[in-house]
């Protein structure tokens, strides 16, 4: 088991998603329940299915001097920063710590790969991407960070993170080391990533792609819907923000079992669970809230709930929100992040959106209505394609003291 | 400034006439060395994963058995990071491919291959390994990034961590932006100082400094600018020549300056 880590400061976050942009429009979707899912008007040709989609992306070109940079993924990304004061926060930082003091780690599935399948749809006679496509910076999965890093003018370790489903959950871990070796004094996390075919048409390839609204967690479940997220947090240690709330612990591990169904009994799902929770220094008992990948695929959710059952008593509360949001792949780990740390601030159990009969596996944890209480220690479990898992512990400041 | 150390203990090499470090050490000694190995063998795979599995996979997993073999441990207690600037470019080509004609004919095989974190996938999987497993990019600093990842999971994990960096080469209309002619794969073994029957001990400090242009016989000067993975050179060539110094980029405008101990 890993050594207990110090916790670190939160100190800003902000997400937009179908339940659209910041804080605020978040907060209120999670106490009514509102999910933000639409028929797929988004793919490049019909596919019939349910989206997340952010809206308003179309209409926020990038300011001149990121136009190198344009693309739907890096859009969002803008459109993202610029919320709650987050690019403010970060300028804060960077002059306090300096531009090589400040870490920057985003996770994301796909970057901006609706480019290029934008550029193969639109070759030029000579079969070639056409002219206004041909910028080798935004045909690289890098493409995302490398536009924050020009866009945020940050010059420390700058990474991008791609574990599918897992990235923006693992971003925390890699910034939480920097910070602890003394390396750098602060590190901007996330992910973001957007709607395109490759996603749409793959995950519809796989079968696993559900034709109305997702369902986690119900016994009739017909699997995911995809959506799109940007969400960002400013990590830094906690005497530089009292108050802010606290990274606590996070843990990974692998399946070692298949690229595209979890391990049966979750064997990786629970290492990286008991090692967040030895990271953070708590029992599974002193957990207040989960945040479940709950994808709504039928594997996902019936080796979730068994993990589980098996691991919390019924006073830890539980639920997916992915029937609010989709399924926003590499940026679901940060996006359930902010959730987590929204639903702690407030004293919202976010419902479990989408359900109707719960699946026999669900035990008493499951919060399938808005619940209102107190939150001191929450969780968010994110799990991905290559047997990928990540959890991340937060908690309010006093209780991390 | 901190400085990170960790302890070499196995290097993996594939490139287009090099199937091995060794046979870096005999370019650079003005001897070529003319194998030509034209799909990496992956004997780390099982034979059914091995027909699966893209280009980009069985590069990563060649240079991966490399130097696991070097290092003598056990793969199942290895941490790893893998990364790649481009990921499986043959994969990425066919997925735009199909979805510009007939989206719905997209192989779900095809697509469960295009994560970025394939490589890490099989792997794992084959070698039985539920430590962390990472995949990561930096577009042409993808090296030096991921190195950076590696060192600091030995630092404060206090664990050894295997550090794949490999790209194929593109193909189809994606060629022209991302310029990859041919493919790259470098692997390493690192732990915790003093590791066991260490090769080297590497002390990593980041600097604002960016690396200069290397001089180099040929053919490696070819292999730099034709993959951008290549850029672990900067490292592998002054381990071959048991130099005291190396130095890379770990992000655009930050550099990494990488002292070398040999034992005795």
């Amino acid at each position: 088991m890993p050594d207990r880590i110090a916790p670190l400061a939160v100190s800003a976050y902000t997400a937009a998603s179908a339940l659209g942009h910041g804080l605020t429009a978040h907060a209120h979707a999670l106490a009514l329940g509102t999910s933000g899912l639409r028929p797929n008007d988004i793919s490049s040709s019909p596919l019939p299915c349910w989206i997340g989609r952010v809206e308003g992306v179309e209409d926020m070109p990038l300011p001149a001097h990121l136009a190198d940079w344009e693309c739907r993924n890096n859009r969002l990304a803008w459109l993202g920063l610029r919320q709650d004061g987050f690019v403010e926060r970060v300028g804060s930082a960077r002059e306090r710590y300096g531009a090589h003091r400040v870490a920057l780690m985003l996770g994301t599935s796909t970057s901006s790969i609706g480019s290029t399948e934008e550029g193969y749809r639109r070759l030029d006679a000579d079969g070639r991407l056409p002219a206004d496509l041909r910028r080798p910076d935004i045909h690289a999965p890098h493409s995302l960070v490398a536009f924050v890093a020009d866009a945020l003018d940050l010059r420390g370790p700058c990474l991008t993170v791609s574990t599918a489903c897992s990235s923006s959950a693992k971003v925390f871990a890699s910034a939480e080391r920097l910070i602890r070796l003394g390396l750098v004094d602060a590190a901007v996390v996330g992910g973001v990533d957007t709607l395109c075919d490759s996603v749409l048409f793959g995950f519809n390839a796989l079968e696993l792609v559900s034709p109305e609204p997702c369902r986690p967690f119900d016994a009739e479940r017909r699997g995911i819907s995809i959506g799109e997220a940007a969400g960002f947090a400013l990590l830094e240690r906690a005497d530089a923000a009292p108050t802010a709330p606290r990274l606590l612990g996070y843990g990974e591990a692998t399946d070692a079992h298949h690229m595209s169904t979890p391990h049966p009994e979750g064997l990786g799902a629970e290492l990286a669970l008991r090692d967040a929770l030895a990271r953070a220094g708590l029992a599974a008992s002193q957990v207040d809230y989960v945040n479940l990948h709950g994808t709504a695929s039928l594997k996902n959710d019936e080796v979730e709930a068994a993990l589980l059952g098996r691991t919390f008593a019924p006073r830890t509360r539980a639920s997916s929100t992915k029937g609010l949001t989709g399924h926003t792949l590499g940026a679901a780990g940060i996006l359930e992040a902010v959730i987590a740390l929204l639903a702690m601030r407030d004293g919202v159990v976010p419902g479990n959106v989408g359900i109707r009969t719960p699946d026999p596996a669900c035990g008493p944890s499951f919060a399938w209505q808005t619940e209102r209480r107190e939150l001191r220690v929450v969780m968010s479990n994110s799990f991905g394609f290559g047997g990928n898992n990540a959890c991340l512990v937060f908690a309010r400041s006093e209780t991390a003291a | 400034m901190s400085t990170l150390y960790a302890a070499i203990e196995g290097i993996g090499l594939w490139a287009p006439q090099a199937t091995g470090f060794d046979e870096l050490a005999r370019w650079l000694a003005g001897s070529a060395a003319p194998s030509s190995g034209v799909r990496p063998p992956a004997a780390v795979l099982p034979a059914n994963e091995r027909r699966r599995a893209p280009e980009s996979v069985l590069l990563a997993v060649e240079v991966a058995g490399q130097a696991l073999a070097m290092s003598g441990r056990d793969a199942a207690e290895l941490a790893c990071v893998f990364t790649s600037s481009h990921g499986d470019q043959g994969i990425t080509d066919y997925l735009c491919t199909t979805l510009a004609k007939t989206p719905a004919e997209l192989s779900p095989t095809k697509f469960h291959n295009s994560v970025h974190n394939a490589p890490a996938g099989y792997w794992t999987i084959a070698t039985g390994c539920h430590a962390a497993s990472s995949a990561v990019c930096a577009h042409r600093q993808s090296f030096g990034a991921g190195l950076l990842e590696a060192a600091s999971l030995i630092a404060a994990e206090r664990r050894p961590v295997l550090l794949v960096c490999s790209d194929v080469a593109s193909s189809g209309p994606l060629s022209e932006v991302t310029g990859c002619t041919l493919a790259f794969g470098a692997a390493l073994v690192l732990a915790p100082p003093p590791g066991s029957q260490a090769l080297a001990t590497l002390g990593l400090t980041l600097t604002p400094e960016p690396s200069s242009p290397p001089s180099w016989p040929e053919p490696l000067p070819a292999w730099l600018a034709g993959n951008p993975s290549a850029e672990a050179l900067r490292l592998l060539v002054p381990l071959a020549r048991r130099e005291p110094l190396a130095r890379a980029d770990a992000a655009a405008s930050l550099g990494l300056r990488m002292d070398l101990e040999y034992p005795a």
